[in-house]
């Protein structure tokens, strides 16, 4: 099998097992709602002081709900004991890691694309002019959290104290795509609605150095 | 093994001696800086120590990799060690320069990419360590921890490149930093006397520690050999009865 069709094929199974069950969908979703609320009772902005602190708000509350995402990655394999059976199918390790970042893709994704207007309304910043560059600086940072945070996933799986463990390895690597995501952010909000070229070279760059470097270091990750 | 230990003891001793001769050049040789005064001495430890620091990352990094090549734990015990020592060292960084920034630059801390990056590097390395804790099989460890070394060296440059267009306060390079930058030559005698001491100070510190990561592992093999042949003769006693 060809390793799209393969990758797919994981793919579509993450999708088959979140409509069905909706885990993931409920508590983060929840967990965003929540987190855009308490930003707003710990900082009581005004309108400009918003306007600044929306871009790192919105990374941020995308970050942790990524972290809570991800733990049940390949949590969910180890509960249904199907992690060996995924091994053992005759594809390439990658594929499995491929389609998992894929589903952790798109469930980030759908997150943002939910909540970007809630926190637009929230906090008073209006996004209508951006909407598409917006999204495309979004999207290339959530692809770099879903490739590293499913890498790392698949190591703290392994661990004890898995839970506590996601975190602690995820957060400090995505630091630049923190720094690049909001700086890229608040250009786009600001008057001007600048985006400036090197924050969007930097977040691909970082897509593909580590999406490089888990399909030659798959082998590792998903062995037995 | 025991034969050597005598040698070592020596190296030791002439790494503490030139050390403390370090100390002494850093003090009473080295002039006085003409705008920062005293403070300024605390660069010769501090900026070496930054610069090995990142050197002995990138051993650990190398370690790593060393590992995943070729599967043997030796890489793997080079790596846990580089890290641990590298961490220790920038942990040195990390104090000595809000000492030296407070009175010159007037605060303790401030996000510039030299120290942001040296930070970075602290919680990756540090989270590195947490994950060799937590993993209790050896070979698996030693494994994990590879693809976790890599991933966090491969975030330097461009947590580096990042933090850098964000912003930057930290001097420019002041060796090497084009016309006009430089340093006093006896300046430059005593950091290099100081480098070399510390330079000396880590690969002990990092031989000594790989030490302690093969003895823990031939620990660990030995006990499971021991465990093995026990059970075989709990097997081999209950079949006789």
């Amino acid at each position: 099998m060809s390793l799209a069709r393969s990758a797919g094929v994981v793919l579509s199974k993450e999708l088959r097992i979140e409509l069905r069950t909706r885990d993931l969908t409920h508590t983060v979703l929840f967990f965003v709602l929540m987190v855009a609320g308490l930003f707003s009772f710990a900082f009581a902005p005004t309108a400009a002081e918003s306007r600044r602190i929306l871009p790192g708000l919105v990374w941020l509350a995308f970050f942790f709900a990524g972290t809570l995402m991800l733990q049940l990655c390949f949590v969910r394999e180890q509960v249904n004991d199907t992690l060996a059976a995924l091994r053992m199918a005759p594809i390439d390790p990658f594929a499995i890691l491929l389609g998992k970042i894929l589903a952790n893709f798109v469930f980030l994704a759908v997150t943002e694309i939910v909540f970007m207007p809630v926190f637009s309304v929230f906090y008073n910043v209006d996004i209508g002019a951006v909407v598409g560059r917006l999204f495309t600086v979004l999207f290339l940072g959530t692809f770099g959290l879903a490739v590293v945070g499913t890498v790392f996933s698949a190591m703290a799986s392994q661990a004890r104290m898995r839970e506590l463990l996601l975190p602690l390895l995820l957060l400090p690597i995505l630091a630049p795509v923190l720094i690049a995501g909001v700086e890229a952010t608040a250009g786009l909000l600001g008057p001007e609605h600048l985006l400036e070229r090197q924050w969007l070279s930097m977040l691909g760059g970082f897509d593909v150095i580590f999406l490089t470097a888990t399909w030659l270091l798959s082998g590792f990750l998903v062995e037995e | 093994m025991k034969r050597n230990a005598g040698a070592w003891g020596l190296a030791w001793l002439a790494t503490a001696i030139v050390l403390a001769l370090a100390g002494y050049a850093i003090f009473f040789v080295a002039p006085r800086e003409l705008t920062m005064g005293e403070i300024q001495r605390i660069f010769y430890f501090h900026a070496a120590s930054g610069m090995l620091a990142d050197f002995a990352f990138f051993v650990s990094f190398m370690g790593c990799v060393g590992y995943l090549a070729s599967r043997q734990s030796r890489w793997d015990w080079l790596a846990v060690a580089a890290a641990e020592v590298a961490l220790a060292f920038n942990t040195v960084v990390l104090i000595t320069g809000p000492i030296w920034a407070k009175p010159v630059w007037g605060i303790w801390w401030t996000w510039d990419a030299r120290l942001t990056l040296q930070f970075i590097l602290e919680l990756l390395y540090v989270a590195y360590l947490l994950l060799r804790v937590l993993v209790t099989e050896p070979d698996r460890r030693a494994m994990i921890s590879g693809v976790f070394g890599i991933f966090a060296f491969l975030d330097v440059p461009l947590s580096y490149f990042s933090i850098r267009w964000w912003r930057t306060e930290h001097p420019q390079p002041v060796i090497g930093g084009g016309p006009g930058s430089g340093l006093d030559p006896r300046m430059w005698h005593v950091f290099l006397f100081a480098s070399i001491g510390l330079l000396a100070l880590m690969a002990l510190m990092i031989r000594d520690r790989y030490r302690l990561e093969q003895a823990r592992w031939e620990l660990a093999e030995t006990a499971a050999e021991f465990e093995a042949t026990a059970e075989e003769e709990v097997e081999t006693k209950g079949a006789s009865r």
